[in-house]
């Protein structure tokens, strides 16, 4: 019973502790924000109680919860987690508790933050659990009111215009999904009845059997359109415009789930919906998924080298550390009709385990900047210098955990590299080659920040007399983020074990579709 | 012929009259209501009992007799083909009307709390406010069930007249004086144009029935004798005609361009209440109206398509052009008005598709486009009638309908500006609201119709881009309420809870019909109506005439 109810407990309890806020008085702060801590924490320790129940051997998917919800449509409440999701759901729970917490920053309006905060935790979660896809569709949309509002009201000077940029393009997206949505849903048969289906398990079954769901050319503008839709999240060049804009506005915890969370769900939703209804059209333009990947890869890194302000060079990173989740997923290769290569799981599980290491190591690297922010009241890299000296301990902390974005061995950032740009090698030698001097770009523009920031005989800029040692609080968050960043990276079997199997089973799925060209 | 009416109206009127009253009774209800309000209003009894009460309590009762009778009987509660016709065929009681009449009444009850609320007619003038509002309804509840040219037209006009006064009800305002004559004057061409219509086709025809006119062009167009479905005929041009001038006349009511020109003037010059219950109930009306007079123009043969291809044309250019002009407005109503024109677009998409589905025989798509409509309809009562009462709410507090004075209001009034909010991005189309679920089924079947011409799907992008350019425009309102700040010198403009309650109460359902199982229920009712107002006359018509 408990097992059953278990994910959709974890999806709304955040709404049911924003319910609680609403009824709260909004004078008492501290109450308010402890409060939404506390269901933080409760989300957390509810999706860590996934992991008992969870058969590591078992592809497909579990904790599967089904009920109607419009009959008529054959639209269901359908959720099911499997080792690709579930990963994914505990970075969200965990991003979200540490961006709670570095909350405490946040002054005006608290309840409404805390409020807004809490659903866009519960349509994050809701993405990742949910199997039929106008279920996803809806909660993939939900997220956009909370994130838009999260950004409009409480972000920096320019938060007006980088709060509708990031509502549309995403808006966008959503709705050449909702074409891709149509296309699929009337070309769908449920096996015993007949009738138009939504269910992702059975849409999957349906692509990957003799008949196909679409046939190529449809696959083919579903396809595109679905990758669309989600490389605007990713964000992928040329759809990243919207990224440096919104977190540089957005204020630090936002800045933490923007680039933690919700760039991941682009990734997830490829491999969630795009790849396995469209396998045919994914052959084909495995060329161009690659090409996307490198060419984010080698722009990120050059736009964040060209950066002044600190937070939109850190932006710029994720644009680049996202492009090997496109790289990693898109070296496409199969050896038989039922086997796909062993270089193309490896690239699919190296772009998962980038997608949570850069969740970690990007969410650390935001907050490192907002700490510094909240000081001195400005980013500009050109007037920085000496934090070392004023701020040891911060300045260890923030080279843990820029290093762990720079991809060090032994650190969460360094396996997904490696994994993709090893799978790449093996589908495109000179791919690889470029990929790989990304991580060199990467090292430089990183090196060079700390060494703009932290090193040097003093500070520059203006509000010196700020500059005070890291409060508990931010030790806290700073301390637990770096200690996952080296876990992961020294333990990446603990998130490997979960993803495998159902890495194995999507991409041979896939395969028997792909052989046949 | 007309004596032929009369004597069968004579002769049945025994047996017929009492069942059609029974199913009569609500609009008779109504009636009633009208009487006592201008009876109060002579014997001064509205000095101590203020003509809302009655109007209200009036249109509870009727909603009451409708509501039980849906309640009691469920699908029983109306009936199909010949038997729903009422008063020797100039009305029916099918599934559309028993919908619209609980619809409408639904909606009724909801704009007299609202004017209660807002104040809106004073004392002095509440018996005549709502004698002209439930005349209106009953007017529009006649729209729905109208099933002959002539009652097509009375219904309109019944209406459409009560409808101006309340435009230019404000009565010392110039800017609501000049609302009303441009109504009137727009109004008064496009009846006249539409009564033309009329008697062209059922000149054409030789009947005024509704539910004969496929039948009758199908004969006139395809038999033996007939004239083919060349345009180069007269025949075929005088009825292209016709039917051509009574869609203008439903156009100019459910203001799709080029037929749009009074609606922001008279939403602007008009009471915010009144514009709210114009943009729901007389839409709502007309779409009843609508659906039953393209259903009927299957008779059309090969003609169906390109019409219905025309009124895609429309239908893509009242969204683009309501949605882009919407941009520019700064006053509230304004930009409200513009967006029902644009949401006039979308749902026409969903007529559109059921006569491309009609014609191609494929019922259950056409149900499925009307079921959409319908959808959409009920959704749209709440989100505009909630956006329209917080204008109205808002406005008595600030005397403003301008997206600047709603500045920073998000500290003054948090409900309302979260409601605000919640209807606007309703009307945007985004999940999980009522909004994206009613979008949905409006553009789902339509898509699917593209199998059948292809134009279908170049209707749905179309209405997919205008969501993302309506976005631009509805936001303009929450980020005055929210981010901007409230200026200094600004009004206060605290509200009481008991609106904030009402405003409640009107955007729950919004929410409930995006994410709750209401919507399989709401969805459900819908197709079954759709489903017999779809296929009904089809049967009807193959008791006629076998070989169809």
């Amino acid at each position: 019973m408990f097992q059953e109810h278990l994910p959709t407990l974890i999806i709304f309890a955040p709404t049911i502790g924003a319910v609680l806020l609403m009824l709260m008085p909004k004078d008492n702060e501290e109450g308010l924000r402890y409060t939404a801590l506390t269901v933080t924490i409760v989300t957390f320790i509810l999706t860590l109680a996934l992991l008992p129940g969870f058969d590591m051997s078992e592809a497909g998917m579990q904790y599967t919860y089904s009920a109607e919800w419009i009959p008529n449509w054959n639209i269901n409440y359908q959720l099911g987690i499997d080792g690709i999701s579930l990963p994914l759901i505990l970075l969200t729970s965990f991003i979200s508790l540490w961006a709670m917490v570095a909350s405490w920053s946040i002054t005006k309006q608290i309840k409404g933050y805390l409020i807004l905060f809490l659903l866009l935790e519960t349509g994050m979660l809701g993405v990742f659990m949910a199997t039929d896809f106008f279920l996803f569709y809806v909660f993939w949309e939900v997220m956009l009111l909370p994130m838009y509002f999260l950004i409009g009201i409480w972000g920096g000077p320019r938060k007006e215009y980088a709060a509708i940029k990031f509502f549309l393009y995403t808006l966008f997206g959503s709705v050449l999904m909702l074409v891709a949505l149509l296309m699929i849903y009337f070309n769908s048969h449920h096996p015993e009845s007949n009738e138009h289906i939504f269910d992702l398990l059975l849409l999957t079954d349906a692509a990957q059997g003799n008949e196909g769901l679409l046939n190529p050319v449809m696959q083919q503008w579903a396809f595109w359109l679905l990758f669309i839709g989600f490389a605007i999240k990713i964000p992928s060049v040329p759809f990243h415009t919207w990224l440096p804009d919104a977190h540089v506005e957005a204020p630090t915890p936002i800045s933490m789930i923007l680039a933690g969370v919700l760039l991941k769900m682009g990734g997830y939703g490829i491999l969630r919906i795009a790849f396995p209804l469209c396998p045919v059209a994914v052959f084909d333009g495995s060329t161009v998924l690659v090409a996307i990947g490198v060419i984010s890869i080698i722009y990120g890194a050059f736009a964040a080298m060209a950066q002044t302000d600190f937070k939109r060079l850190v932006a710029y990173s994720s644009v680049s550390h996202m492009g090997y989740v496109v790289l990693g997923i898109g070296v496409v290769g199969v050896v038989s009709a039922d086997t796909a290569s062993d270089y193309w799981k490896m690239g699919i599980n190296g772009a998962m385990f980038q997608m949570l290491g850069h969740g970690v190591s990007s969410a650390g690297m935001f907050f490192m900047v907002g700490v510094v922010y909240d000081r001195v009241h400005h980013r500009n890299l050109n007037e920085f210098g000496g934090l070392a000296g004023k701020m040891p301990l911060y300045t260890g902390l923030s080279a843990g955990i820029f290093f762990a974005g720079l991809g060090l061995p032994g650190m969460c950032g360094f396996i997904g590299e490696v994994f993709v740009v090893l799978s790449a090698w093996q589908f495109s030698k000179i791919l690889a080659i470029v990929a790989a001097s990304g991580v060199i770009l990467t090292a430089g523009y990183i090196l060079w920040t700390l060494q703009r920031v932290y090193l040097g005989a003093e500070y520059k800029g203006p509000h010196e007399e700020a500059l005070t040692p890291m409060l508990a609080r931010e030790r806290i968050v700073a301390g637990v983020l770096l200690v996952f960043a080296i876990i992961l990276g020294v333990f990446p079997n603990l998130m490997f074990q979960y993803m495998i199997p159902s890495i194995q089973k999507l991409t041979d799925g896939m395969a028997g579709q792909m052989a046949g060209l | 012929m007309l004596a032929n009416s009369i004597n069968q109206l004579i002769t049945d009127l025994p047996t017929q009259i009492g069942s059609d009253v029974t199913a009569f009774l609500s609009e008779l209800v109504l009636c009633g209501t009208v009487v006592a309000l201008l009876l109060g209003r002579l014997l001064g009894i509205d000095r101590k009992m203020p003509g809302h009460w009655i109007a209200m309590a009036g249109t509870l009762i009727a909603f009451g007799i409708a509501f039980g009778n849906v309640y009691a009987n469920g699908p029983d509660a109306y009936q199909v083909g010949e038997d729903a016709q009422l008063f020797s065929g100039l009305l029916v009681n099918d599934g559309l009307t028993v919908f619209f009449r609980l619809f409408l009444l639904v909606f009724l009850v909801l704009v007299i709390a609202l004017t209660v609320l807002s104040g809106i007619p004073d004392n002095e003038d509440g018996p005549d406010f709502y004698t002209l509002l439930i005349g209106a309804t009953i007017g529009m509840m006649l729209m729905a069930s109208a099933n002959h040219l002539l009652m097509l037209f009375l219904a309109v006009e019944m209406a459409s007249v009560p409808s101006y006064v309340m435009v230019g009800f404000l009565k010392g305002k110039r800017l609501s004086s000049e609302a009303a004559l441009k109504y009137v004057v727009y109004g008064a061409g496009a009846a006249g144009v539409m009564l033309y219509g009329t008697s062209l086709v059922a000149g054409m025809l030789g009947t005024g029935q509704l539910h004969l006119v496929a039948e009758k062009l199908r004969d006139l167009l395809t038999s033996e004798v007939g004239v083919g479905t060349d345009m180069s005929t007269a025949a075929v041009r005088t009825i292209v005609l016709g039917v051509m001038m009574i869609l203008v006349g439903l156009a100019f009511k459910l203001s799709l361009v080029p037929f749009h020109f009074w609606c922001p003037d008279a939403f602007e010059g008009a009471p915010a209440e009144v514009g709210g219950f114009l943009s729901v109930a007389s839409k709502a009306a007309a779409f009843a109206l609508l659906i039953r007079v393209v259903h009927q123009l299957t008779g059309f043969g090969d003609l169906a398509v390109p019409l219905a291809i025309g009124l895609g044309v429309i239908a893509v250019v009242s969204s683009t052009f309501g949605n882009l002009a919407a941009y520019f407005q700064t006053n509230v109503k304004r930009m409200l008005a513009y967006s029902t024109i644009a949401h006039a677009g979308y749902m026409l998409t969903g007529v559109v598709a059921m006569l491309v589905a009609l014609e191609d025989g494929n019922q259950m798509l056409a149900t499925d486009c009307v079921e959409g409509v319908l959808f959409y309809l009920s959704v749209y009562l709440f989100m505009n009638l909630g956006a329209f009462a917080i204008v109205a709410l808002i406005r008595n507090r600030t005397y403003s309908e301008e997206i600047a004075d709603y500045r920073g209001l998000k500290n003054e009034c948090p409900w309302l500006c979260v409601m605000m909010a919640v209807c606007l991005f309703s009307l945007v189309g985004l999940p999980p609201l009522g909004g994206f679920v009613a979008k949905f089924f409006v553009l789902a079947p339509v898509w699917e119709a593209a199998s059948i011409h292809w134009s279908m799907g170049v209707l749905v992008g179309f209405a997919l881009l205008n969501t993302v350019f309506s976005l631009f425009y509805y936001l303009k309102v929450p980020v005055a309420m929210f981010i901007v700040d409230r200026p200094e010198d600004a009004r206060p403009a605290r509200t009481g809870s008991t609106e904030a309650v009402f405003v409640l109460l009107l955007t729950a359902p919004i929410l409930l019909l995006g994410m709750s199982p209401l919507i399989s229920k709401l969805s459900l009712a819908a197709e079954r109506v759709a489903h017999d107002t779809i296929t009904v006359p089809d049967g009807a018509r193959t008791s006629t005439s076998p070989e169809k």
